[in-house]
């Protein structure tokens, strides 16, 4: 989160909200390391990663879900043990858990 | 509950930007999930800020940060709603934020430029150190985090109590002059790692000389030399990568040949 933090902190002071997801736990091959973090603000501007490209589409798709919708944060599962094929994995193999909550603290 | 809050992201951005080690404590599953809690390692530079809600939990927390940062770990926990071990209530996520590892760098020839740039990328806090004002210039090292005009070992003797595990001293001068009282003086510090530049007859040269200067052939082993992975390297930028390199295989425990366990010559014919 260290990298992000302080564009964090410009969308806040120019008054845009943002939603932050950090890799909070890992399981097996992953890209990134615990803490690895990316936001998204609420005009659709990216910082950051937490994987190697795989999954970034579908964290954004939460993040605005997160700030469009019900703000409670929570833990969100990727990876390849998902049962459907169709799901966004990792191409490592490996399963990480992000935790996503709006950038209010 | 706003203005608590931010107070929380403002100290740990002050925190990282003053090079203080710090963790972040996040409620991430469980009653109270979004909670926060702010630890410094060193409680004289900073109080704890925030709270998880039940005390008890609090103080347990705020204990295993700082066992997880003195390791400079990150790491997922499970707490009992009174921070009870063993139980899984809540889950917890602590991110520890040490400051950046340090690379002293000792000589401001060609190599070093290259060897900034690339410490940099790697997230290492940087300084060149050489006697000679006209070589160690801002202008010839803009990279640099810190320029030093001092004999290697003057800064050892002055600031080397603050190198650890994490750290890393690049000896580049291969002039005995300087490289002997440097290496000494970097076997007196805890840095996890030495590596120091020369052919291989300058390596014999200066392994002899340190040993007349009284010291320890054992000590000795810990100073990686001549500097590098065996890549070949001729460039400045090759040279500055065969050297990361060897700093990383050696932190993961990888066995890749480095120039001090072969032979024949340093450089590769092109």
């Amino acid at each position: 989160m260290r990298d992000i933090l302080p564009a964090l902190e410009n969308w806040r002071r120019s008054g845009k909200r943002s939603a932050l997801a950090r890799v909070v736990r890992i399981e097996g091959s992953a890209p990134r390391e615990l803490g690895a973090a990316m936001a998204v603000n609420e005009d659709g501007e990216v910082l950051g990663s937490v994987s190697g490209g795989c999954i970034e589409g579908a964290v954004v798709e939460e993040a605005r879900a997160l700030l469009a919708g019900d703000p409670t944060p929570k833990v969100v599962s990727f990876g390849y043990s998902d049962d459907d094929a169709f799901a966004v994995g990792l191409t490592c193999g490996g399963t990480i858990d992000l935790y996503l909550e709006v950038f209010d603290w | 509950m706003d203005r608590t809050d931010r107070e929380i992201s403002s100290a740990l951005s002050l925190a990282i930007e003053s090079n203080l080690a710090v963790a972040l404590a996040t409620v991430i599953d469980g009653a109270a999930v979004g909670a926060k809690l702010l630890v410094f390692a060193d409680a004289a530079r900073g109080a704890d800020l925030g709270s998880l809600g039940n005390p008890e939990l609090t103080r347990v927390v705020a204990r295993d940060a700082r066992g997880e940062l003195a390791a400079g770990r990150s790491v997922t926990r499970h707490y009992g709603a009174q921070g009870q071990a063993r139980q899984t209530e809540l889950t917890v996520f602590i991110e520890s934020f040490a400051p950046p590892p340090e690379m002293w760098i000792f000589g401001a020839v060609d190599f070093t430029g290259a060897l900034v740039g690339i410490a940099r990328n790697l997230g290492y806090r940087v300084t060149v150190c050489d006697a000679r004002p006209i070589f160690a210039t801002r202008e010839r090292f803009p990279d640099a985090h810190e320029l030093v005009n001092l004999w290697p070992h003057e800064l050892l003797e002055q600031q080397g109590d603050r190198l650890g595990e994490r750290d890393a001293i690049c000896v580049l001068t291969h002039d005995p002059k300087f490289d002997v009282p440097a290496v000494q003086a970097a076997l007196e510090t805890r840095v996890g790692y030495i590596g120091c530049m020369g052919s291989r007859r300058t390596h014999e040269e200066r392994n002899r000389r340190l040993i007349e200067a009284g010291a320890d052939p054992i000590q000795l082993q810990r100073v990686m030399s001549p500097i590098g992975l065996d890549l070949g390297a001729r460039s400045p930028a090759e040279t500055a990568i065969s050297i990361c390199a060897e700093i990383i295989a050696l932190r993961y425990g990888r066995p890749v040949r480095s120039l001090r366990d072969t032979r024949g010559s340093i450089h590769g014919e092109s």
